[in-house]
């Protein structure tokens, strides 16, 4: 085991595994998908108190569990980046930034749209929103530094430090509707006693968070092919790689 | 349940729908940048390759 693990290190090795694991990780993620949205908007039931409008809450909530989860991905690739010098936990540090900050736009958009109708307003200060908002920052700042060092391991290191210290935002946003008074409501499905929602309404909310942690999985693989390339072009397997393509 | 009453949402159509719509925006951007990226570098890639075969 913790043999596959030192092999799957090293970024050669890393470049043929991911290629070989993407077409299964697409298939899985698109019957989750189909599977999750024919749950959430044929199946499911109006909700009674805000009618059809909720079931933007299948692309919303997922979407915000996916910028934080993302985020401690990253923090975490970065740290074993700092500690080991790992260049494979550096390049998914880096390839999960943009799209952390992409689904965190989403979850801020999705949420804007959600809360026109239902609170009558697109955008309010409140503390969930801001620290959501942060989070969007620190992404953008993250990608921003990167591409502003030139050297690819000193880049790496500087974007770790800044996502570790971002953690910190982390806690902030998860418990942001406890500790404040918000106008965003509380959470209804990570509580410690039974999730007050319908299973009817769960089981899609489930079904989309799996295929966005998919989606993630598949696009940070993509990406991290990308990287590897660009970073061993001199090698003789890219060589190789480019001259048989 | 017909058609019209599904793309209605209730009186909320086009809040549903626009935020599914960017969903999907957002999804096919994320795969689109690494495939574009990927067609990119292999061909810049391939280019030196050639460059390389032809000078002595």
């Amino acid at each position: 085991m913790l043999s596959f693990f030192h092999r799957l290190a090293s970024p050669k090795y890393f470049y043929g595994f991911a290629g070989r694991a993407l077409p299964w990780l697409g298939i899985a993620c698109l019957a989750f998908m189909l599977a999750g949205l024919y749950q959430g908007l044929l199946v499911a039931p109006a909700d009674y108190q805000q009618g059809d409008s909720y079931r933007i809450m299948f692309i919303h909530v997922p979407a915000a569990w996916m910028s934080l989860f993302i985020y401690v991905v990253m923090a975490g690739a970065g740290a074993v980046g700092l500690v080991w010098r790992i260049k494979l936990a550096e390049i998914i540090a880096i390839s999960s930034a943009p799209i952390g900050a992409s689904f965190t736009f989403l979850a801020l958009a999705t949420g804007a749209i959600w809360g026109k109708p239902m609170w009558g307003a697109w955008w309010v200060w409140d503390a969930r929103l801001t620290s959501e908002l942060i989070l969007l920052f620190l992404y953008l700042g993250i990608i921003a530094l990167h591409g502003a060092i030139e050297d690819k391991r000193t880049a790496a290191r500087a974007i770790s430090i800044l996502a570790i210290v971002g953690v910190v935002n982390i806690p902030i946003i998860h418990y942001s509707v406890e500790w404040w008074n918000t106008l965003h409501q509380g959470p209804t499905v990570t509580k410690f006693d039974a999730p007050s929602i319908d299973i009817r309404m769960l089981v899609p909310l489930l079904l989309m968070a799996v295929a966005f942690k998919l989606f993630y999985a598949i696009v940070v693989l993509m990406r991290a092919r990308c990287e590897i390339l660009q970073r061993e072009r001199n090698t003789g397997w890219v060589r190789e790689l480019v001259s048989k393509a | 349940m017909n058609l019209h009453d599904f793309l209605d949402m209730g009186g909320y159509g086009a809040y549903v729908w626009s935020a599914y719509g960017l969903a999907l925006v957002v999804l096919v951007a994320n795969l689109l940048s690494p495939l574009l990226q990927r067609r990119r570098l292999l061909d810049e890639l391939a280019q030196r390759t050639k460059r390389s075969r032809n000078t002595p």
